[in-house]
């Protein structure tokens, strides 16, 4: 009952003093604001690339062409190599009669294809990679084989592709964990000036006997509501704002092989994040500053 | 039945000056002591190391039971329960009406409203403010202020009322009507006062106990009434 009054008395004060101090208040809501802005932003960004990247990184695929006089026993005999190859994601054989089929299907061009008598095409191995970065690896090791006519998964332009987006997509993690923790000092350095000026009122509250705790709770829990207070925006920002660029590009950026990452769910988790780092970055902060007023 | 006991207590701070060097003293239950000392004499460490806002470096202070010295700063609020303390300068916050500055030290309690009511206005009015509840203090004299800060250390009825030149911003007459509260919240209610002054003239007319600080060592313990005479032998 007794901590329930207190945590109830809490709450009433940190609201009733994020209004009397309104300008220091504003002060660390809007330096929340503007950062958790930054944040989203670089929120949206890395995801969109990690997904650019990933949707990149499944499609690719080595191609490996058998000679025409391959038996079916060798071509499973690379199969087998393929698969027991740790770097090997699948090895999959595509005869040359279900590449007819398949291209039959695409287009009835293709349908002269019958006329030919014997079937040009040639059977093959498709070949998906654990992680892209062996690609040429595996494909230089494919080349070697005796019955492989040719491996090609596209060399030069894949390779460039994903380094760059690789590149972009750990700098954007670098900056969010950088702006989290700008955050997370300027929130708290803001906190610190609005306890700075309240530092009579923690003295009178240590002289009347109350616990560090009970001094404490208030001021984390006014910490609490600036950093809600301050992610308001930045969320209204991110889901409408996302939604606007997804609806007005279509989903996509310059090519069809760039799309944008579709807004639901994504902008609630997003939101999510900038309604926890706000919170809790402006409470850590909170306790952080008024700890150095409980020291005697 | 003692209160305070304060054994061959030291203060050295960290700049390497002694505040306070060797003090004993002891004071019992119901006692009303003036402590006066020069500026510098170390008056204020020894008050301030009654409720443990300055810790004694050596020696023991044990006040109502607890040993200062040991009390580590998570527990103070252990020892600040069942004393008051009272300052200069009042220490009011300045956006709360005198009642809700009262009831702010039980507030921080958790003590419910139901408690805090009767007891805020018995504190209230035992200082003669009954009519000013509302009020904040920008709205009161100084006199009335350090009414409320009473008040406030009173409210949750200490054994001990640690009192830190409280007439120290106000006039001889407002300071004689502050003094003369001490004496009957003493008188009515039992509460040990502790009283740092720079007054001699109020000091000689209370005819109190008076320990006399000076260079950081007790330099007289004198008993009720008798410093008037102590100091005009020394004068003559």
């Amino acid at each position: 009952m007794k901590a329930l009054r207190i945590l109830k008395r809490s709450i009433r004060d940190s609201f009733k003093s994020v209004f009397r101090n309104f300008s220091l208040s504003m002060a660390s809501i809007v330096c929340t604001t503007i950062t958790l802005i930054l944040v989203a932003i670089s929120l949206f960004l890395t995801y969109n690339v990690r997904q650019v990247t990933t949707n990149l990184e499944s499609e690719l695929t080595i191609v490996v062409y058998f000679k025409g006089d391959v038996t079916e026993k060798q071509e499973e005999e690379i199969q087998n190599d393929m698969k027991t190859n740790p770097k090997i994601e699948s090895a999959k054989l595509k005869t040359k009669e279900e590449w007819k089929a398949e291209m039959k299907k695409s287009s009835e061009e293709f349908a002269l294809i019958d006329d030919l008598g014997v079937n040009p095409l040639l059977d093959s191995l498709i070949v998906k990679v654990q992680d892209v970065k062996d690609l040429n690896e595996v494909a230089e090791k494919l080349k070697k084989y005796e019955y492989v006519e040719s491996a090609r998964y596209g060399e030069g332009m894949v390779e460039n592709i994903i380094s760059i987006f690789d590149v972009l997509s750990y700098g954007a993690i670098g900056i969010v964990g950088a702006l989290v923790l700008v955050t997370a000092f300027l929130i708290g350095n803001t906190i610190k000036l609005t306890i700075f000026s309240r530092k009579t009122e923690i003295e009178i509250m240590r002289l009347v006997g109350a616990s560090n705790t009970a001094i404490k709770i208030p001021f984390v829990f006014e910490g609490f509501i600036l950093g809600i207070l301050g992610s308001i925006i930045p969320v209204v920002l991110s889901i409408y704002g996302y939604v606007f660029l997804y609806d007005q590009t279509g989903g996509y950026i310059s090519t069809k092989i760039i799309t944008l990452a579709t807004p639901f769910p994504l902008v609630f988790w997003v939101s999510a994040f900038l309604v926890i780092i706000g919170s809790v970055v402006g409470m850590f902060g909170s306790w952080r500053a008024v700890r150095k007023y409980l020291k005697i | 039945m003692r209160l305070i006991k304060v054994e061959y207590a030291y203060k050295i701070y960290k700049n390497g000056t002694t505040a306070v060097a060797d003090l004993s003293v002891s004071i019992d239950k119901g006692e009303f002591v003036f402590v006066i000392g020069s500026t510098g004499s170390g008056k204020s460490t020894f008050i301030k190391m009654l409720y443990r806002e300055e810790k004694p470096t050596k020696g023991k202070v044990i006040v109502g039971g607890i040993d200062v010295a040991k009390l580590r700063n998570s527990k103070v609020y252990k020892l600040r329960r069942k004393l008051g303390v009272v300052f200069q300068d009042f220490k009011l916050l300045p956006k709360l009406t005198v009642y809700e500055n009262v009831a702010f030290a039980l507030e921080t309690l958790g003590l419910p409203n139901s408690e805090i009511r009767p007891k805020v206005l018995r504190a209230i009015e035992a200082v003669g403010l009954k009519e000013k509840t509302r009020n904040l203090p920008s709205q009161l004299s100084g006199g009335e202020q350090q009414r409320v800060s009473i008040a406030r250390a009173l409210v949750n009825d200490p054994k001990l009322l640690i009192c830190d030149e409280p007439t120290g911003n106000l006039d001889p007459e407002t300071s004689k009507e502050i003094v003369a509260l001490l004496d009957k919240i003493n008188k009515e209610l039992g509460t040990t006062i502790i009283m740092a002054t720079h007054d001699k003239e109020l000091v000689n007319r209370m005819k109190k106990r008076v320990l006399v600080i000076e260079d950081g060592v007790l330099a007289r313990d004198d008993q009720k009434g008798s410093y008037k005479v102590h100091e005009s032998v020394k004068n003559s």
